[in-house]
């Protein structure tokens, strides 16, 4: 038995230095680099302390509570109902809507300006409607949209796996009480699924707060915190500010999994 | 007929979702092929553009199918055997060590990016190598193996099967080569195809991690949005929706969680 | 019939087990397995029947002391791949990558025998188990009972010096379970292996062993042969865990044991005996002409075809079990007189 233990011990060596090495060490100095800029530790508070952090802390915070809320109405509805109707053409709205899962922050921003940019879907349409072009691509709502649209295909994922462990009894249950369509909803439906809404719910949340690629194909001056870092780095070469609030925005994203995975009691799949 | 009301309400707006989603899709691949999107297609259709961008960036797939494929190396090598021992000891410290690992896709890729240079910038053979955005790419895909193999290694009675092959006679190696590795081909595989799609669209670090030399899919693509035309970045978008579209097939046939029968308790 | 290996010698010396969270399954136990019998661990779960038989495979090491004998050879150390038993597992352990035929073969594959010589060795095993068929089937296309047969299979093939069997009926139905016990006790016998077989089923242990050693808490209760333990059982634990036990309080004297449903004469009754147990095939409803002192109260009346289950109330906790061959119907509330045998009487 002892000898067991050795022998997983060797298996698990090379994961281990590896994680060592290039992830443990570099945040560790991630961490001190974020002190040693000419304002020292306070680098750490001044996300809350100044006001341009604060503001693009506000930003960055409201898209993706937003983005959050908006994936979870739409994917919960459209995963209810995919899973419960099987349907001729189903398995093709399944493959549509999972389609753009593998997409990159960056292509993602493509799509949005494909439909919001100057050159976009939508803003032809309104200009043939009313005569003045919608173009809200390079904006916060561009990146809302956006974060909207690389959420869906997950969310809806994980919603259609929950809603098929949900005993369809229960439901015809409610229904022979007497309960309306509504209220079963409400009673049995969105109790059954909560786990699922908060582990999804959550990967949204840390994705729309840390992603990156989407902000960057849309506008430089979108001022969430990922571009801030980004600036901070390449632009005004702060890095140990940049090392500060990078620290700052990977602790906050994964508490925000970590109590995520307890509250929902089961394991939070991670999602990039 | 209220119910049926429902039913198409519901119906129309997945079908709103989905146009959402697979709209720009469609959009962006007749941007790349249309002579002149401002005009629109009626400007007629070419290859022109994917000509210019395989001339222009094919360095950039190949970079990155080269990448994706040495991140399925680096992660089948560190992962397998990581996965194998989680299974096994399920103890307060292998939890802990789960839960490092994924950090990794929990905090975000610039945070991870950044740590790396400021670690290990100063290397310049490895900064300037394609091996630093490799390093990038399996730390951020190692956990999806991990969990991919290790939910395969829950599902099946390991403990018993292994004790059955020590039974026989095989030892601790030739039990790992003929029990666990097969019996978790299913989950190597959907982690395979996940670690590689993964990789082939991974930007959030590989931005900071790249350099002029190393310049990967996504980047080029960034690239060619920021301050080429139109059509260019559409044709270069599908491109990439030609390279990802294999792995996406094979995943939504073979990532299909199927019950795995291998618990033996149904009777005669 | 194939085994040309000699049979097993099997000791544990002092062999207990504590688990790493503080549990003791075992305490200190000391056993001798003569070569070729076939031993049945039986017991409750949690008795530490299992733990016993992983401690003889090498799947567990007994705490510090604690010694492993094969023919008079120190194994305690030793790993289960390298002391050569065959294990049969309640769910089977058959890997399901291979097919059946490679799942047999698998443990002389392991030992480098030469090809040839395995897909003889395969069909002989395949043969004896009579699932010649199934040879190319995977697992999960497998019944129950052919698992079964296939995982005994795939243990006999290797020529194991000893065979192991973990409760290897648990996970079927009762009427396969009398086939295969059937069929496995005809090839222990055989093969004139040493077998270990552990089971919670005392008609299985009755069936198949040579001897049985009855386990409660961690303890040997009783080892002795099928008929020993029935018919002698050393403790009140053995006495109620096999079988069906008839229990009868009140006090002795003089030869005579007095109880609620009346006198009972036993010219050998220990004196001061307060409570006497026997067996329902050791009590039978008096004929009218037999004299007895002994009366009780039908209950209820199970007619099973051959015999009538009936259940006598005399004023005790539990009514009395009777089997009664008698061709007519008993009623409930019947008044019936009571025919005790006073061989089958015990004391304990």
């Amino acid at each position: 038995m002892r000898r067991d233990t050795q022998r997983l011990i060797f298996l698990l060596l090379p994961a281990g230095i590896f994680f060592a090495a290039f992830f443990l060490l570099p945040m560790a100095r991630l961490f001190f680099i974020g002190g040693s800029g000419k304002t020292g530790w306070s680098a750490y508070a001044a996300i809350l302390t100044d006001a341009n952090y604060l503001n693009s802390l506000f930003a960055t915070l409201s898209v993706a509570a937003a983005t959050t809320f908006a994936t979870l109405v739409i994917s919960g509805i459209s995963g209810v109902f995919l899973q419960r109707h099987k349907f001729p053409g189903n398995g093709a709205l399944v493959a549509m809507l999972t389609f753009p899962l593998a997409f990159p922050g960056v292509v993602i921003g493509f799509m949005v300006i494909m439909l919001a940019g100057r050159q976009g879907l939508i803003g032809q349409i309104t200009e043939f409607l009313t005569g003045d072009k919608l173009v809200f691509a390079y904006s916060l709502t561009g990146l809302f949209m956006g974060y909207v649209y690389f959420s869906i295909p997950r969310t809806i994922l994980t919603v259609m796996a929950a809603a098929e462990k949900l005993d369809p009894k229960l439901e015809e249950a409610a229904r022979s009480l007497g309960a309306s369509p509504w209220r079963v909803v409400l009673d049995v439906i969105i109790p059954g699924l909560k786990p699922a809404f908060i582990s999804a719910g959550a990967i949204c949340f840390a994705t729309a707060v840390g992603a990156f690629g989407t902000a960057f194909t849309l506008a430089a001056r979108i001022n969430v915190l990922p571009m801030v870092i980004y600036t901070e780095f390449t632009l005004s070469a702060n890095i140990a500010m940049a090392a500060a609030l990078s620290f700052v925005l990977g602790a906050a994203t994964w508490i925000v999994l970590a109590v995520a995975r307890t509250a929902a009691g089961s394991t939070v799949a991670a999602a990039g | 007929m209220k119910h049926r009301g429902l039913f198409l309400l519901q119906l129309g707006f997945t079908l709103l979702v989905c146009a959402f989603l697979i709209v720009p899709v469609i959009l962006s691949i007749m941007a790349g092929l249309t002579v002149n999107y401002f005009i629109g297609i009626e400007s007629g259709l070419t290859l022109r553009w994917v000509f210019e961008v395989w001339n222009g960036y094919r360095d950039t797939i190949f970079l990155s199918i080269g990448l994706s494929l040495a991140c399925l190396v680096v992660t089948l090598v560190l992962g397998v055997p990581t996965a194998y021992v989680l299974a096994k000891r399920q103890t307060a410290l292998t939890r802990a060590i789960e839960e490092l690992l994924v950090m990794p896709v929990a905090v975000p890729g610039l945070a991870t990016a950044l740590a790396l240079i400021v670690t290990y910038g100063a290397l310049s053979g490895f900064r300037t190598s394609w091996a630093f955005i490799l390093v990038g790419h399996a730390l951020f895909t190692l956990p999806f193996m991990v969990r991919s193999v290790l939910a395969v290694l829950m599902a099946i009675d390991l403990q018993t099967l292994e004790e059955g092959a020590a039974s026989l006679g095989a030892g601790f190696w030739q039990r790992f080569r003929d029990i666990v590795l097969p019996n978790c081909r299913a989950g190597i595989l959907a982690g395979s195809l996940m670690v590689v799609t993964l990789s082939m669209g991974e930007f959030n670090m590989t931005w900071l991690l790249h350099t002029p030399f190393t310049k990967t899919l996504p980047v080029g693509l960034a690239d060619a949005y920021a301050s080429l035309r139109l059509e260019i970045g559409s044709a270069y978008t599908l491109v990439f929706f030609l390279m990802i579209m294999p792995l996406l097939l094979a995943m939504q046939a073979y990532a299909k969680p199927r019950a795995p029968k291998f618990v033996a308790e149904d009777s005669e | 019939m194939t085994n040309t290996t000699q049979p097993l010698a099997i000791a544990l010396e002092n062999c207990a087990k504590t688990f790493a969270d503080g549990t003791k399954a075992l305490e200190p136990l000391d056993l001798a397995i003569h070569a070729g019998e076939t031993v049945v661990f039986l017991g409750p779960s949690g008795c530490g029947k299992t733990t016993t038989l992983r401690i003889i495979a090498g799947l567990e090491e007994p705490d510090a002391g604690g010694r492993v004998l094969f023919d008079g050879e120190d194994v305690t150390r030793l790993p289960i791949e390298q002391r050569n038993v065959g294990m049969v597992f309640q769910s089977y352990a058959l890997f399901p990558n291979m097919t059946v035929a490679q799942n047999i073969g698998y443990g002389l594959r392991i030992r480098k025998t030469p090809a040839a010589q395995i897909k003889a060795r395969v069909a002989e095993m395949l043969g004896m188990m009579r699932i010649e068929k199934l040879a190319d089937r995977r697992i999960d296309q497998l019944s129950g009972g052919q698992r079964q047969r296939v995982a005994l299979a795939r243990a006999i093939a290797v020529r194991p010096r000893a065979l192991l069997l973990d409760e290897p009926l648990t996970a079927l139905d009762a009427k396969l379970r009398d086939t295969l016990r059937l069929e496995i006790d005809t090839l222990l016998r055989s093969l004139q292996i040493t077998a270990i077989y552990v089971t919670h089923d005392q008609a299985e242990a009755m069936a198949l062993g040579d001897r049985i050693v009855v386990m409660e808490h961690g303890r040997v209760a009783q080892i002795g042969k099928p008929r020993e333990i029935y018919q002698r059982p050393a403790t009140r634990f053995v006495a109620e865990f096999i079988g069906t036990m008839n229990r009868l309080t009140g006090a002795t004297r003089d030869g005579v044991f007095s109880c609620r449903a009346g006198d009972l004469a036993w010219a050998e009754a220990p004196q001061g005996a307060s409570e006497i147990l026997f067996r329902p095939e050791d009590i039978r409803i008096a004929e009218s002409h037999e004299q007895t002192g002994l009366q009780g109260i039908v209950a209820a009346a199970f007619f099973l075809g051959d015999r009538t289950r009936l259940f006598v109330e005399v004023g005790e906790a539990q009514p009395l079990v009777i089997e009664s061959t008698a061709r007519r119907d008993f009623g409930h509330g019947e008044a019936v007189r009571l025919a005790i045998d006073p061989r089958g009487l015990l004391v304990l």
